[in-house]
Formats: C-alpha cells, sequence, structure tokens
C-alpha cells in the first residue's frame, strides 16, 4: 500500500471516532440539506434542467479543443491574452513572472480551487509575494494554515467559536467576538490589502466560448474586488470549465446556486470580458486567463471517466456522503475531496498511488443521485477500480483471491465442498477487520443449496 | 405462477432461514417455486473490486442458470440491482443483449414481486413489537425501492412502525469496503444503530442482508437491545 493510502487510513481512523467533528459537521451540513430543497423549488422540470446541463457539458467536452480556441480567439480581440499551462509548474511560473514582471510584493486572490491544485500561495510565498485570501472562509484556513476543508465551504468543519479563539490568537481580536464582529475586521484588513494589491487573481466558475468571457461566482463580493482593484488580473481555470454560449449561464447558474449552496442564484455573478476599454474608467489594464490542464486530458482520454469533467465543483457529492462526513475533507489528502475528489484525483495525480481513494466508498450511490450534472459517480469510482486491476495496481494475493473466487463461483460443486465450521473458521481468522468491531460470522451448518437438495431428494 | 429462486451467495452460505421464509410466503400466495441448485453468485463482488473480466464470466453463467421466461425473485435488492443495472454495461455491444435486458425485467426483489406482482400488500403475518425499517441503499437507489417494504410491514399484525432519522444514509456496509475501511464503515454503523435505538424500535428490518449482517454484528458487540430482521422473516413469521 502506498504511503498516501497510509496516511488517509490514519487520518480517516481519528476523524472517523472524533465525535465533536461528527456533530460540527452534521450540523452544518444539516442547514445545507435544509436550504437545498427551497432552492429545487425554483426549478418546474428539475430533472429536465439536469440533464440539458448534462448535454451542454457532453458538447462541451467533445469539442473541447475548438471551444478553448473560440474562447481564445474572442478573449483576447478585447486585448486579454491567453496562457496555455500544461501542469502546475508552469501555471506557477507564468503567474511568477508576470508578478515579477510588475515588482508585485502582495496578491489578492478569491476563493478558488484550482489555485489549491497548483498550490499557489506556498509557490508564491517562497518568491516574498504575499499572497492573500479574500473569501472569507478561505481567509480563515489561511489564518489557520489549514487547506480547504470543503471545496464550497472552506471552513465547514470550524464552529464560530473556533473562528473567534482563532482571530483572537492571530489577530488580537475579542475572544467573545460576534461572527458579525469578526467578519468586519475581516474587512478592514482586506480592504487595506485589495488597495496595496499590485495583482489580482480569481478562478472562474465557467467560462465562455463565444462571448471570450470569464463567470465568476460568488456571495462575497471579494472576487469582484479582486479583480477591480489591482492593475492586472490573472484568471487560473481549469480547461474543462468551458461553457459553449453566454447563454448557458441561464441555466448553470441557478443549478450551481441551488445544488452548492441552496440559493436561487448567489449573490454575485460576474462575466468579465476582458482588461480595460478604451474610454471605461475602471477596471485592470491587463487580463490574462491561464487555461490549465494538469492532468485534464488524462481523464478526458478514457471514454467512460471522460463525464468528471462535467461538475463544476458545487460540492452536492461532499453534503451527500456519509464517507466525507464521518472523515472530514482533509482526510482525504487531496485538493479535491469527497466522491468527485476521489474519482477525479486518480487520473489528475497518480493512479497507484490515489486508487485507494476509489475503495474507500461503501458505493451507496447517493452522490450520483445529488449531482446536479448526474455524473455517475459512484459507477466512475468502480471504473477506477477496473483501471487499477488492468493496470497491475492490486496485490498478487488479491489477484489470486478472485482467480479462487471465479474458480468457486464457476462450479456449484466446488462452491459446496468444506464443512461450516471450516467456513466460519476460514472467514474469522482471515478476516480480521471484520470481526473487530462485529463479531465472529457463524455459518450455519448447511447452506441454503444442501438443505433444499435434502427436502426435496435432489 | 412459477418462480424461479436466486437466492444469492452469502443469503446461501449464512442465512438459509431468511431464504426458506421467502419461500414460505411466495407459497402462500400461490407461487410454485423452483430453485436451480446450480446456481451460484451473480458477479458483483469481483465487479467491485475492479475484477470486471471474472465478474462476466460468472454473470454468463448466471444468464445460463436463470435462462427461461419464469420470474426470478431473491431475497436482496443489493444483487437484484446489480444485475438489473450493471449486467447491461458487462454484456454491452454481445449477443446476449436482449437476453439481458429481458432478465432485468423478470428478476424482481422479494418485497417488490409481492407489491408490484403479485399486488399483495398483507401476507397475514404477525410480530408483537415496534420496528424501523432500513433502506438498503441499493433498494433506494438501485431498486427504487421505497414504499413497498413499508405497506407491508404496516400490514403485520401486532406490529408498530416508525421511521427513523436519516434513513436514507447508508448503514456502511459496502462490501470490502466493510473490511478495508473498517473504521469508516463501524463510524457509519454507528450513526445507524443510533437513529434506529432512538425510535425505539426492538427490530431494524431491511430488504437487504448484507446491511443487516454488518449492522447486527455492530449491534451485538455493544450489547444493544435491538434485533435485526430480513423483511422475508417477519411475512413468514405468526401464521
Amino acid at each position: 500500500m502506498s504511503q498516501t493510502a497510509d496516511k488517509f487510513i490514519a487520518k480517516s481512523t481519528i476523524k472517523a471516532a472524533d465525535l465533536d467533528h461528527r456533530r460540527t459537521i452534521n450540523f452544518n451540513i444539516g442547514k445545507y440539506n435544509a436550504k437545498v430543497p427551497e432552492g429545487k423549488q425554483q426549478f418546474t422540470q428539475l430533472l429536465t434542467a439536469r440533464e440539458r446541463a448534462k448535454n451542454v457539458k457532453w458538447r462541451a467536452l467533445e469539442t473541447l479543443d475548438q471551444q478553448l480556441e473560440e474562447f481564445e480567439l474572442q478573449f483576447t480581440r478585447r486585448g486579454g491574452k491567453v496562457i496555455w499551462a500544461e501542469n502546475a509548474k508552469q501555471a506557477c511560473d507564468e503567474i511568477l513572472k508576470i508578478c515579477e514582471a510588475r515588482n508585485c510584493k502582495t496578491l489578492v486572490k478569491s476563493k478558488s480551487m484550482v489555485t489549491e491544485e497548483i498550490h499557489l500561495n506556498e509557490f508564491l510565498g517562497k518568491h516574498n509575494i504575499e499572497s492573500v485570501e479574500t473569501d472569507l472562509g478561505e481567509y480563515i484556513q489561511q489564518l489557520d494554515d489549514e487547506p480547504p476543508y470543503h471545496i464550497v465551504t472552506p471552513a465547514m468543519h470550524k464552529s464560530k467559536e473556533d473562528v473567534a479563539k482563532l482571530f483572537a490568537e492571530k489577530l488580537g481580536t475579542d475572544p467573545k467576538a460576534t461572527p458579525e464582529q469578526l467578519t468586519l475586521t475581516a474587512r478592514k484588513i482586506l480592504r487595506e490589502k485589495y488597495v496595496q494589491a499590485e495583482v489580482g487573481v480569481t478562478g472562474a466558475n465557467f467560462i465562455l466560448a463565444d462571448v471570450g468571457g470569464v463567470a465568476v461566482t460568488e456571495n462575497e463580493g471579494n472576487a469582484r474586488l479582486s479583480c477591480a482593484f489591482p492593475k492586472t488580473h490573472i484568471v487560473i481555470v481549469g480547461i474543462e470549465k468551458v461553457l459553449p454560449s453566454i447563454n448557458d449561464l441561464g441555466l448553470f447558474w441557478p443549478l450551481l446556486a441551488t445544488f452548492g449552496t441552496g440559493q436561487n442564484v448567489t449573490v454575485y455573478n460576474s462575466i468579465i470580458l476582458g482588461p480595460k476599454q478604451p474610454g471605461e474608467k475602471d477596471g485592470p489594464e491587463e487580463m490574462i486567463v491561464i487555461l490549465l490542464d494538469n492532468g485534464r486530458t488524462n481523464v478526458l482520454k478514457n471514454p467512460k471517466t471522460r463525464e468528471s469533467l462535467y461538475c463544476i465543483r458545487c460540492g452536492a457529492c461532499l453534503n451527500a456522503c456519509p464517507v466525507y462526513k464521518n472523515i472530514g475533507g482533509h482526510s482525504y489528502g487531496t485538493t479535491y475531496s469527497g466522491p468527485i475528489g476521489k474519482v477525479i484525483t486518480p487520473h489528475l495525480k497518480d493512479l497507484g498511488e490515489y486508487k485507494h481513494l476509489s475503495y474507500a466508498s461503501s458505493l451507496c450511490g447517493n452522490c450520483t443521485e445529488v449531482c446536479p450534472m448526474r455524473i455517475s459517480l459512484h459507477e466512475l469510482l468502480l471504473e477506477n477500480r477496473y483501471e487499477a486491476v488492468e493496470d497491475g495496481f492490486v496485490s498478487f494475493g488479491e489477484r489470486m483471491a478472485w482467480k479462487v473466487w471465479k474458480k468457486v463461483s464457476m462450479s456449484r460443486k466446488l462452491m459446496n465442498t468444506g464443512s461450516s465450521k471450516m467456513r466460519s473458521w476460514m472467514i474469522n481468522t482471515f478476516v480480521k477487520d471484520w470481526t473487530r468491531h462485529r463479531g465472529p460470522m457463524q455459518f450455519p451448518e448447511k447452506s441454503f443449496n444442501q438443505l433444499w437438495r435434502e427436502r426435496n431428494g435432489q | 405462477m412459477n418462480v424461479q429462486l436466486f437466492i444469492p451467495c452469502f443469503v446461501d452460505q449464512l442465512y438459509p432461514q431468511t431464504a426458506f421464509n421467502m419461500v414460505k410466503v411466495l407459497e402462500k400466495l400461490g407461487c410454485t417455486v423452483h430453485y436451480n441448485a446450480n446456481q451460484t453468485c451473480c458477479g458483483q463482488p469481483a465487479f467491485n473490486a475492479g475484477f470486471q473480466h471474472e465478474c462476466k464470466d460468472v454473470a454468463t453463467k448466471f444468464l445460463k442458470d436463470f435462462s427461461g421466461s419464469d420470474f426470478i425473485v431473491a431475497p436482496s435488492a443489493s444483487c437484484t440491482g446489480f444485475v438489473r443495472n450493471y449486467y447491461g454495461k458487462i454484456f454491452d455491444n454481445s449477443s446476449v443483449h436482449n437476453e439481458v435486458k429481458d432478465m432485468g425485467k423478470r428478476l424482481y426483489e422479494f418485497s417488490e414481486f409481492l407489491t408490484d406482482v403479485l399486488k399483495v400488500d398483507n401476507v397475514g403475518a404477525k410480530l408483537e413489537g415496534k420496528a424501523t425499517y432500513h433502506d438498503s441503499c441499493a433498494g433506494l437507489r438501485e431498486c427504487k425501492i421505497k414504499e413497498g417494504p413499508r405497506k407491508l410491514l404496516n400490514n403485520v399484525q401486532g406490529l408498530e412502525l416508525v421511521e427513523m432519522n436519516d434513513v436514507e444514509t447508508c448503514c456502511g456496509f459496502g462490501g470490502t469496503f466493510a473490511v478495508k475501511f473498517e473504521p469508516i464503515s463501524v463510524a457509519m454503523a454507528d450513526q445507524k444503530v443510533n437513529n434506529a435505538l432512538a425510535t425505539g424500535a426492538q427490530y431494524m428490518i431491511s430488504t437487504d442482508l448484507s446491511c443487516l449482517m454488518h449492522l447486527e454484528g455492530y449491534i451485538k458487540q455493544k450489547g444493544h437491545n435491538l434485533r435485526t430482521l430480513h423483511l422475508a422473516d417477519v411475512l413468514a413469521n405468526g401464521w
């Protein structure tokens, strides 16, 4: 087993037994669960909406090369610049180059999972550039030196008391401060940062091919400030985020809002079409979009796993996942956690190193049920498991075990050999992880098959 | 009506009595029950472990063992759901395409067969006490079973049915998951059992012995006063 897998098991074992964690997460996800049905009411035919959205993403991904080139063509027409980055290193290097050319000391950044994926803050820190998170949840996480716990609600695992304590420690605020007071403190600090920052970095929820635009969705307005105040605006975005048309937003914005937070539409939805144009009063002087691959074309290559690229990062599958709720977002040790993280990480990174995640699922199927893009998440986990077997990532012992299983299952005669005592002994001796908290398994003396044949004289 | 029994491998080996209870109920309702003693397994364990080729060979045997036009009934939504929803993928673009499609229509989980085919929701069973019904994930999401078993249980004389919180959340079994990720699996069982206990029920009833095997082990270890029962065990009781 890989070291990453060992770490996963160690961390998840601790979290699964942590009842305080269980309580906080159940409370916070409970609030989400109460809100989502309200958002869903805005759809007269929710299933149709989801299927249409899936079709749009299907088309976008099947013609990804054309969509991206169209985006580049349209976006550069208004003076925007597009950089294609094959991996995290290329993306980070490009951002550094831009920052250095602008003498950037401080960079403000809106919430963006893709910047987490390339570990941008850490990289810039090494080059003495302060990268400030401006989303409140992310800011809390940055203060605590922790990666986001959840792709939509980064500090979901922290209670308001936890946050007050953290702010008191790091910023010297009153340990009994209310959430409103803490927000104001953060706001005051961040406002100054916006003004200081030479560069603003945002992610993108969608990039729009037909108009060459970037769509950013947020609830706090910090992304708007991050892209409007600094002279340079860098967008970093995974290539799968493309939508063929600006008109698709009519479908995707409400879906993202409802499945992400239960809102009808998120508070701020911006479409950014490029840098400041002649005659315009505000906006950044330059705007650069970095299109990041970083393993996405590996996912695209496989026609079965391709649909995992339809993900709009709403986080619904995390909130629906009983495993996520028990082990929390940090146990995974990956940027993207929960069901979608388990599906894509082995492809974005390394199947051998991350395949254990595909097995860490009870296959309950609730993720597939709640996904607005109707991605068959639990079936894709099975696909990953199949790939792991085909690519030789399973042990010799396991291979042999399934050979034996097949031999026995192909012949009722073989299946009927051996006594129940022997079966009980085998299971209880070799499957210790079953018996530890569930006691020994008891095989009855005779199987149904034997009993039936005896009763019916066969 | 002729019915072919599909007794999943682990039910065959571990819970023969439940299978006989299912037979008892089916016969009471006028079915002529047949059992092909050659049957073994539907192949799901291997498929879920990623060993799809091994699965396919066993699934091919399954198709042969259950050929014909009779209804097939199984005391497991998990195995029923697997054959129904995954065989089409396993045998995609193959000569048995129609056979597989047809089998998906002939195969029923036990409670579904009673409520949807036989149109029965009262079998005349009796059981004194308070019970809560556990939706298995396969029942709920693979087979779309929700109301049927509840109807059947509500008509069991003497039985009071109460709903538990988070009834649609997985109990944590998940096949090899229960062993490979035992601490997570057990934490999930803990929450399921706590929710069931909170209702004050004496019985936790389900369509799936795989969930119940896992929960029963956990309950016994903890010494809780809660008994797990398969739906067939309840419906065969008291007459």
